[in-house]
């Protein structure tokens, strides 16, 4: 497998509604900045990959048929991927693999979503027949998970209120992030609305349009460059007899496997920043447990410590987050290329000092899917 | 054999699409009789406007306006029209090339009868009287060589509403069929893998861990454990009980995977992991193929389960 490397990245302002452009110029907008990032034309792009997830939010069948103009692939492979919420991730991923396998030598990965056209509550709880209707989109579902490892972990309550406090603060420093609150504190979170009990408003993603964009490249094209380390993905049924829906099997392994593969040891001291996808609060100190961060039920200690912060020992999504922004097919390559950010020095306002290994993390459906890569500064 | 049970499912959503500067130029001027397309880098003049070049890829800006008659280049009969179609009389799909345009516009053509469309028939756009800025402000075209009617005034539009309403039938799986008609009696089924030995309600054609039929029946009773929950206070679109609510993960006895229902005769405030509880059922006359059969849990008044009998379920 030879090495290969996120060479330019680019994004939107995420916003609410963002009317102003249709979903072609939505994707554009990431496009353009990425490859003007990278320093590349069209004539450099061998491939494309698409990512974004469920069809139902927008309410157009494969996309990617009626965005192949937009998106340059004329002529070119098109890939579409889809691993629901995680399909950002698996996007870089895939087009991480293009590119290592020796297949192409410059793809163009790019994910998005406009939640804007429809409404994600809805096509999350699409009633089925037979069954009882209790679905309340993805809070409802997440939150009973979230309550069952506050109890096995006994973490005390305000940890989630900590972690949303931070992502938001984060946000404020990153241009495109939809929500900037810098003046956001642990006591305003808790004080919120209690939407999904024990998730709060405040703990909750908000619901983003934007799209984001990398080019990964055998070679730097403008002399930056963050050289794809390993990658790995896992999948697992969203229910079995016996699933442990706090730490899933499928992320233990797909971490487990992406350590190995970097010759990382010891995550928590060799990474030196981590873009982890956390949509609800809790989900940073379950995912720090999932990922051998730490062992399992200290999770909370770290984020209760303050090392999860910028200047802290292990700073998680300092761009600020899912929390911060989430146009859920592109949320997934916002961590993967936020991640890349970190380790070329580009990330500006929330650029971590020094960063050198950096985590990219993504995950799915039930928690069911999982898609992360670790990249470094150095040339393996 | 009997055919498993099946049910309407009907799936609908407004869409709202946000157009940006091309597509809003293009629908803005449907609403004010025009049609307009834009020069593509190699010349060709594509109608519907196109964003993006499809040679070079480069954003387009040189709007051209094209008339609203043109050429049928390419067709279909449609003998029996679908719901969501045009026209609700027998009509063709065509392929229209519009004079001015180097691409076809897919539209209708109410031409009455097949014998009337051939390829290069000529046609005229007929506008729709009130039209909103869409491209259904062309009600259809129609065969004719005379002008469509002439351009008028109206304001610019920037958005556009897609219905998208899907309609399935849902069938239950030969597995869940007697799970589904047991419910119908008060009966719950579930089926035990046969290797892991672990009990599914509701069933499973094969068990998701050892992948072989689950084909040992049994049936449990109504009461169980909840191993976790949260309360619901979002209302959203579509939702069909009023928050807020406990939406339950319940443990039946003897089960081994819990299911989400509905908690009530509790505050949410009240309500704990391990809390004991049993089914309510709606009366019996009311009964169906349905877990809806059950109208919802409630406290049993047993002690609470110790948490290690439930932690394996979480």
């Amino acid at each position: 497998m030879r090495p290969a490397a996120v060479v330019g990245t680019g994004q939107t302002h995420h916003a609410a509604k963002r009317l102003d452009v249709s979903m072609a110029g939505l994707c554009r907008e990431a496009i353009d900045r990425a490859m003007a990032d990278a320093g590349v034309d069209w004539s450099d792009i061998d491939a494309v990959v698409l990512g974004k997830a469920p069809d139902l939010f927008e309410g157009v069948m494969m996309p990617e048929l009626f965005l192949a103009d937009a998106l340059g692939a004329v002529g070119k492979p098109l890939l579409r991927v889809h691993t629901a919420g995680s399909v950002g991730g698996s996007t870089g991923n895939v087009a991480a693999s293009l590119v290592q396998s020796g297949v192409h030598d410059r793809v163009l990965a790019v994910a998005f979503e406009k939640q804007s056209e429809s409404n994600a509550m809805w096509a999350l709880s699409v009633p089925t027949p037979f069954t009882m209707p209790v679905h309340a989109g993805a809070g409802g579902y997440f939150a009973p998970h979230v309550r069952s490892y506050i109890r096995r972990a006994s973490a005390p309550e305000h940890i989630g209120a900590m972690v949303a406090a931070k992502d938001r603060r984060n946000g404020a420093r990153n241009p495109y992030a939809h929500l900037k609150q810098p003046d956001i504190t642990v006591e305003s979170v808790q004080a919120s609305t209690m939407l999904w009990d024990p998730i709060r408003y405040d703990e909750t993603c908000p619901s983003s349009d934007g799209a984001c964009a990398v080019v990964i490249s055998s070679e730097p094209t403008s002399g930056q460059a963050a050289w794809i380390r390993a990658t790995a993905m896992r999948t697992e049924p969203t229910t079995f007899a016996g699933r442990d829906q706090v730490n899933p099997r499928a992320g233990q392994d797909a971490a487990r496997a992406l350590w190995r593969q970097a010759g990382i040891t010891d995550p928590l001291s060799e990474v030196d920043a981590a873009e982890i996808y956390v949509p609800f609060s809790w989900f940073e100190p379950m995912w720090l447990e999932n990922l051998g961060f730490t062992d399992i039920g200290q999770g909370w200690k770290l984020t209760e410590a303050g090392e999860t912060e910028i200047g802290g020992r292990l700073p998680v999504n300092p761009s600020g987050g899912v929390l911060s922004s989430n146009p859920i097919g592109a949320s997934g390559l916002l961590r993967f290329a936020e991640a890349a950010m970190q380790v070329m020095g580009t990330a500006g306002e929330h650029q971590v000092d020094g960063a050198r290994v950096a985590l990219g993390h993504a995950y799915g459906g039930g928690s069911q899917f999982f898609a992360m890569w670790v990249v470094g500064s150095e040339k393996p | 054999m009997t055919r498993p049970l099946s049910a309407p499912l009907d799936v609908g959503f407004d869409y709202t699409r946000s157009l940006g500067p091309t597509l809003g130029r293009f629908l803005s001027d449907l609403r004010r009789r025009r049609v307009t397309g834009i020069r593509g880098s190699d010349g060709r003049v594509h109608v519907p406007p196109l964003e993006y070049d499809p040679v070079t890829a480069e954003r387009l800006h040189e709007f051209v306006d094209v008339t609203a008659t043109g050429v049928v280049r390419g067709w279909s009969w449609i003998p029996e029209p679908l719901e969501g179609q045009p026209l609700d009389r027998p009509f063709a799909w065509a392929l229209i090339q519009l004079d001015g345009a180097d691409t076809s516009l897919l539209h209708a053509v109410d031409a009455g009868s097949p014998d009337r469309m051939a390829t290069g028939t000529r046609v005229r756009a007929r506008w729709r009287n009130e039209r909103v800025g869409a491209i259904t402000d062309i009600e259809c075209f129609e065969i004719s060589d005379e002008p469509a009617d002439p351009p008028t005034e109206a304001d610019d539009v920037t958005m556009v509403t897609t219905p998208v309403n899907l309609h399935y039938t849902h069938s239950a799986s030969p597995t869940e069929d007697p799970f589904l008609r047991g419910l119908m009696e008060g009966r719950l089924i579930a089926q035990r893998c046969p290797v892991c030995e672990k009990v599914y309600f509701p069933p499973r054609p094969a068990c998701p861990v050892d992948g072989v039929p689950t084909t040992d029946q049994i049936e449990l009773s109504d009461h169980g454990t909840i191993t976790t929950y949260c309360v619901v206070n979002v209302p959203f679109l579509g939702q069909r009980i009023p928050p807020p609510y406990v939406s339950a993960y319940v443990l039946l006895d003897g089960a081994d995977i819990p299911f989400l229902h509905l908690l009530l005769g509790v505050a949410p405030e009240d309500v704990r992991m391990g809390m004991r509880v049993e089914a309510v059922w709606k009366p019996r006359e009311e009964w169906g193929p349905t877990m809806q059969n059950i109208d919802h849990f409630k406290p049993s008044g047993e002690p609470d389960a110790p948490f290690d009998s439930y932690s394996q379920h979480l």
